[in-house]
């Protein structure tokens, strides 16, 4: 399988996704946009409530070509981040609050600077999440040593399981990606990630495996933990239930099989304006593996940058301009604010 | 063509209220508190209910608790199985109703 990217695909287009999303919502469903919703609920424009988290997209790269990707990410994918955007994003770092770096891609380890990089933030005290695939533990000898490494710098772990079963986790993320992901779960067991009293985090997110919202997050965390560990003697800290983004390939997805209309009805009527407060591009910046500025990771992906023109770049980092900025809605951000919420943490409300 | 059962029409299973507010108030009140967690999780409670819209036959049913289930994170051999218990039972009822006709027959017959 190949990004859409590669395929020519006219998804790969950022303006022709958002004005599907726009036309969708507006002109087929008879639904309100979603700032017309957020107005009224109080919240636009949007604004930041702290600069907490440093989301760092370390490029598209990856072993893996998921039907979901909202990155479009996949082995064809050659964008990753220098050494010197690294920098820049080190020295905002060292100048600025944000207590949390969170490194995801693609696949960040792929990246041939990721090691150094997470040394360099552990360095300036921060507190460093890998989103990590599990699969690429396993692809290469020269990954097999990722669990040590984490542990060392005492990284927390979040990583993508979509099922406690090899069907439906391989028909989103591939054939034979469940068999790998038991195995790298497994070796970061073994190092101590997910153990009682070792302090060492090992998150799992969840997210529907087709055109539904996911359920209860709580619920979803009783039955992965009792499967995995019955099943395959698994152990993990917590779940965090992610709602899909209609963006990217889940778009493609949701229009090639029909559930465009429906799904984005569905999040429009599921709004939940407390978990709309929740959002997480209020506490969070993500950078692209280039060093633009967004507000988050699915913002960077339809390349709509901050609205904060002289500081969209690393470079021009500044943390009380960019605290002062009205954070970039579309309709996407319904993806956001259906039932419990969804973020990177999982449920917001 | 025209049915009796369109599938847009489940959307407006809550304005029923528009006629007798009172009574369809209590029912969803009632409906609500069904199906939260209990004794039984809310999960058990979703694959039970899909498992009787097959017995009514309800297609309504059996489209809100086909999503209602898979939102729940049931697998299909879950929601598979839960069917094959509502058949069983149909189909066990018609059956041990031969037990009636084997009386009337043996009553009967010489
Ligand atoms: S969802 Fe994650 S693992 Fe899958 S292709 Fe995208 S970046 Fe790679
Ligand atoms: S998609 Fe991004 S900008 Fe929109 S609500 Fe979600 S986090 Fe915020």
């Amino acid at each position: 399988m190949k990004s859409l990217h590669a395929l020519h695909h006219k998804l790969s287009d950022t303006d022709t996704q958002i004005e599907i999303l726009e036309q969708g919502v507006e002109q087929k469903l008879g639904l309100p946009l979603f700032q017309k919703k957020m107005d009224d609920a109080g919240l636009f424009p949007l604004k930041p409530t702290s600069l907490d988290i440093f989301q760092v997209n370390l490029g598209k790269m990856c072993n893996q070509v998921c039907k979901h990707c909202h990155v479009d990410a996949g082995p064809d994918r050659k964008e990753i981040m220098t050494r010197e955007t690294m920098e820049e994003c080190l020295r905002a770092l060292a100048v600025s609050d944000m207590n949390t770096v969170d490194m995801t891609g693609g696949a960040p380890e792929m990246n041939p600077h990721f090691r150094w990089f997470v040394e360099e933030c552990r360095a300036l005290g921060k507190h460093v999440i890998v989103r990590c695939n599990l699969t690429i533990i396993v692809a290469n000898p020269k990954y097999h040593d990722l669990p040590e490494f984490y542990r060392k710098h005492n990284v927390e772990v979040v990583s993508s399981l979509p099922f406690y079963n090899a069907d439906k986790t391989d028909r989103q993320r591939g054939t034979g990606v469940f068999k790998d992901s038991v195995r790298a779960l497994k070796m970061l067991n073994e190092v101590g990630y997910g153990q009682e009293g070792t302090g060492l985090m090992l998150n799992l997110v969840y997210n529907p495996s087709g055109a539904f919202l996911p359920a209860s997050q709580e619920s979803l965390k009783r039955q992965f933990k009792r499967a995995l560990k019955n099943e395959f003697d698994i152990e993990f800290n917590d779940l965090y239930a992610i709602t899909n983004i209609p963006i990217s390939r889940y778009l493609d997805y949701l229009i090639s099989s029909g559930n465009f209309e429906g799904y984005m009805e569905k999040l429009v009527n599921s709004f939940n304006p407390v978990a709309a407060q929740g959002v997480m591009c209020r506490n969070t910046l993500s950078v692209s593996w280039d060093g633009y500025l967004f507000d988050c990771d699915f913002n960077q992906m339809l390349e709509l940058p901050v609205a904060s023109p002289a500081h969209q770049h690393i470079r021009d980092f500044d943390a009380q301009a960019l605290m002062e900025r009205e954070i970039v809605l579309n309709q996407h951000c319904y993806g956001c604010t259906a039932g419990a919420g969804s973020s990177c943490g999982g449920a917001t409300a | 063509m025209e049915t009796y059962y369109d599938p847009k029409d489940l959307k407006k299973f809550g304005k029923i209220g528009e006629f007798q507010k009172p009574l369809a108030d209590k029912f969803f009140a009632y409906y609500g508190e069904v199906f939260a967690e209990g004794a039984l999780t809310a999960r058990e409670k979703s694959l039970i209910a899909l498992a009787v819209a097959h017995t009514v036959q309800c297609p309504y049913c059996i489209d809100a608790y086909s999503v209602d289930t898979l939102e729940k994170g049931c697998t299909e051999e879950e929601m598979m199985e839960a069917i094959h218990v509502a058949a069983a039972i149909r189909g066990g009822a018609s059956l041990v109703h031969g037990v009636q006709m084997m009386n009337k027959v043996k009553e009967l017959s010489m």
